[in-house]
């Protein structure tokens, strides 16, 4: 096993080699370049200071002496500054990872603690109303674009009921509340946020388990289980739902990489300050070093996601083993 | 007599009155309260002098002051410079800084900070945008603790308005890197408002400043919040959990005529300091043709463009500044809409409908242009869509781009790869448009991406760049709007105004050309309206 998880982490390095070098030559040949947007039409900004600002950010050589300035910084674990506000592009995502991690642990947490026991439920009951039911609620949710959703509870919650704030992740004074207050402040505030990120999850799993539970039902073992007397109860929960596991066990691996990944339009919406915003922007702006950073994370943490599924796989079905 | 001259007769005073329970009232205005606005995007660096987004503009304005500023009128007057001499034809500036002003930490400002602020101007290491007309600057002398005199290599009346330059405290950045300064995310300025919390993305607070120069600023905390999306700002308008926001025309127009905005919020319709155009590519044989321009303008209807696309609310622009500066010439007149004179002109210039297939050539050639716009502005994209309906009516095929702003400019502009373009530009208190319309500033990243060539605006330009005296300047720059009109190098279309609202709670908000900010730390809440009151 230990030999295995080695050998794969080796194998990751050529990986995220490939993607690095792939993703600069795709931002640097892209059309389009760096400049401070808002001052690109500002008469009084003169063509020095974009030649200026070019030469600051080495722009002017070519492309393969700034990959290999930029991989001379990454081995010393030196993102770079960003083009935009010169700050280091480390600081700028680390400030930013609390919120979007935050949020989606929270509705992967929601997805997965509520999708099972509906999946189940619906798969033990089998074209029953609650079968039929939760079968509607996924379409529908599946198909809703997650920013109307958001922007018709808001409009339900928020502005009719009066229940929930809109937008942010604290009240305007949160500064000079007590402690508990501030708890209970930010988890009213992500009520609808983790709510809304986290329904098309649901929708998804639920399916996946009660398929991967009927299927796992019609398996020679469970007949087996069940001539020889098992409780029902036995059946489904210790030889059933292990196997039926399996795939949720993969899509919770691949889930991974997408704790990291904001969504522009429902940050944009809820007014939250997340990653994908900062993403956004760096591609809009053609700040090169974020976007590098960005994508050599999603691809290190993709990876990563997938050795933890393989390595999980092990765990929950006795017939896999890595040597 | 009949009553009205009675009435007449009693007005002084009434008008006494009035004056007095106006002058009662101003004495008790009440400190406390805060205004919450939103930002579409956060500030990226509070020193003012590398601040190039809008979002960091607006808050270090209210941290900094320069040595002068625009007043309601659009008249410059002191702000940090209590007055100032013009000497020597021009050629020096003398600023009389005020007495007794303090840094927001305690320290005094002095002619030191000013000549500090000029020394990082013009240092080729800070990466500051707005070098350029600092560079004009021969030298600056801090003659003593109050006086600074500057001397230009050449007059130069533009860089007295450049002194709206927010200066920066000596004292905390001497020797920094002002690239990499913490000092930017933690900023000590002169100004009404100190920072008091910045949350990344989140919200920006200020907090009134107690000992500001003028006096204590009657809101305490100026908070500003980052909402990218513009409908959730205007959700956030529904539950007033916002004080200002800004409305797009529809918003403006119907989506806030409830009886909820009208007890809670005050409209703001205000003049526009932009203008929107069609920028010909001079260079094509076809635009080099003034009668070919000047077809295109009276073929395309401007007011049908405002009303559809900005419902009403803005104006029709005849050239390069708006219509409440002093450089606008009112004579000059919007040739309007004229499809038949527009076909008669063109057929003068030789293009005519030959084959009979509604669309005309010349010398076998259909008239057929791309016309280039940005993405992510809907006004753009509908004024395109109308001013290809109207060139096909008099039988020219246009065809429309849009394109990725960033793609925009190094694709299309930079290489001066267009036919024609649809943009806009913001208009400066500054009337100086040498940078857009000087034939000498067409090289690439300059702005005269057209080409336009007019001598005698050349020359005019030159000179409202060395004359100060305002009545002179205004004479030049009326001449120059007359002369960009007759020329349609821009068929000119759109001035757009500015829409938004404020909550009701705010007093003595009044209007004036230069829009309602002008005299924001004179605003002020009655006590029993304030809405947020934790004590700091």
């Amino acid at each position: 096993m230990l030999n295995y998880i080695i050998k794969r982490f080796l194998g990751m390095i050529p990986v995220l080699f490939g993607v690095s070098i792939v993703s600069f030559a795709v931002i640097s040949l892209a059309p389009g370049r760096f400049s401070s947007l808002d001052q690109a039409m500002n008469p009084k900004v003169s063509a020095q200071y974009q030649m200026r600002l070019n030469r600051a950010f080495n722009l002017d050589k070519p492309v393969h002496v700034r990959y290999f300035l930029w991989l001379k910084d990454l081995a010393r674990l030196d993102l770079g500054r960003s083009f935009v506000d010169n700050r280091p592009v480390a600081a700028k995502i680390l400030e930013r990872v609390p919120v979007t991690v935050g949020i989606n642990a929270l509705s992967l947490l929601v997805v997965f603690l509520v999708a099972i026991p509906v999946g189940i439920r619906a798969a033990t009951k089998e074209g029953g109303a609650f079968d039929t039911a939760t079968a509607v609620f996924s379409f529908v949710m599946l198909s809703v674009p997650a920013f109307w959703l958001a922007l018709l509870l808001m409009q339900l919650f928020c502005i009719h009921l009066g229940w929930l704030p809109i937008s942010g992740l604290h009240s305007l004074d949160f500064d000079y509340f007590p402690p508990v207050r501030r708890f209970l402040d930010v988890a009213w505030h992500l009520i609808l946020p983790v709510f809304v990120s986290s329904v098309a999850g649901l929708a998804v799993i639920s399916r996946y388990m009660r398929s991967s539970i009927l299927e796992a039902l019609q398996q020679p073992y469970i007949y087996t289980a069940l001539a020889k007397g098992l409780p029902q109860r036995t059946v489904l929960y210790k030889h059933a739902l292990r196997n039926a596991l399996l795939p949720i066990v993969t899509l919770a691996g691949l889930s991974i990489p997408g704790l990291l990944g904001g969504s522009v339009i429902f940050e944009s919406i809820f007014a939250l300050p997340g990653l994908g915003q900062l993403f956004f922007q760096a591609v809009m702006a053609r700040d090169i070093p974020l976007i590098m950073a960005e994508v050599v994370l999603g691809a290190l943490l993709t990876v990563a996601g997938n050795l933890i599924a393989d390595i999980s796989y092990a765990c929950v079905d006795p017939r896999i083993r890595y040597k | 007599m009949n009553v009205s001259q009675r009435s007449l007769k009693r007005l002084p005073a009434l008008l006494v009155v009035f004056l007095f329970l106006t002058a009662a009232q101003a004495g008790a205005k009440d400190y406390g309260d805060a205004i919450v606005s939103a930002s579409v995007a956060d500030a990226r660096n509070l020193i003012p002098m590398l601040a190039s987004d809008s979002a960091s503009a607006e808050i270090s304005g209210m941290i900094f002051n320069g040595l002068v500023k625009y007043d309601k009128d659009l008249n410059l007057c002191g702000d940090l410079a209590e007055s100032w001499e013009i000497r020597e034809g021009g050629l020096v500036i003398v600023f009389h800084l005020r007495k007794g002003v303090r840094w927001q930490d305690g320290q005094p400002f002095t002619a030191q900070d000013v000549e500090f602020t000029y020394k990082k101007m013009i240092d080729p290491d800070v990466r500051t945008p707005y070098a350029g007309d600092f560079e004009r600057v021969k030298s600056l002398e801090a003659v003593d603790d109050h006086t600074v005199r500057v001397t230009y290599k050449e007059p130069f009346a533009p860089g007295l308005a450049s002194w709206g330059m927010s200066i920066v405290p000596k004292h905390l950045l001497d020797g920094k890197d002002l690239n990499t300064t913490e000092f930017s995310r933690r900023p000590v300025g002169t100004g009404p408002y100190v920072l008091k919390k910045w949350k990344v993305q989140e919200k920006i607070e200020l907090a009134s400043n107690r000992d500001y120069f003028e006096h204590r600023p009657y809101i305490d905390r100026a908070i500003t919040r980052v909402i990218p999306d513009e409908s959730t700002i205007f959700l956030e308008l529904q539950t007033q959990g916002l004080d200002s926001a800004g409305l797009t025309p529809l918003q403006f127009s119907r989506q806030t005529d409830t009886a909820f905005f009208k007890k809670y919020y005050r409209k703001f319709r205000l003049p526009g300091f932009n203008y929107t155009y069609m920028g010909y590519n001079l260079k094509d044989p076809r635009f080099a043709d003034k009668r070919v321009r000047q077809a295109l303008n009276l073929a395309v209807d401007k007011k049908e463009i405002i009303d559809v696309v900005l419902l009403g609310f803005g104006q029709v622009s005849t050239g390069p500044f708006v219509s409440q500066s002093w450089a606008y010439n009112h004579d000059v007149e919007a040739a309007g809409f004229d499809p038949g004179r527009s076909r008669a002109l063109l057929a003068e210039a030789g293009w005519k409908d030959v084959n009979n297939d509604g669309w005309i050539e010349k010398d076998g050639r259909a008239f057929e242009f791309t016309l280039v716009t940005n993405q992510g502005n809907e006004q753009r994209q509908k004024t395109a869509q109308i001013i290809q309906r109207r060139l096909k009516d008099i039988g020219i095929r246009m065809k429309i781009k849009v394109v990725e702003w960033s793609v925009f400019l190094s694709e299309y502009i930079d290489r001066r790869d267009f036919e024609a373009i649809l943009l806009g530009w913001s208009v400066p208190r500054e009337p100086d448009i040498y940078d857009i319309w000087h034939s000498g500033r067409t090289r690439q990243g300059e702005f005269n991406f057209i080409g336009y060539k007019n001598d005698e605006v050349d020359r005019l330009l030159v000179e409202g760049r060395r004359v100060f005296d305002q009545g002179e300047r205004q004479r030049i720059y009326r001449r120059i709007h007359r002369l960009i009109y007759d020329d349609q190098p821009y068929m000119f279309l759109f001035t757009s105004e500015s829409l938004s609202v404020l909550h009701n709670r705010f007093q003595e908000v009044k209007p004036e050309a230069a829009g309602i900010g002008y005299n924001f730390i004179e605003w002020w809440v009655p006590r029993q309206q304030q809405k947020y009151t934790i004590l700091q």
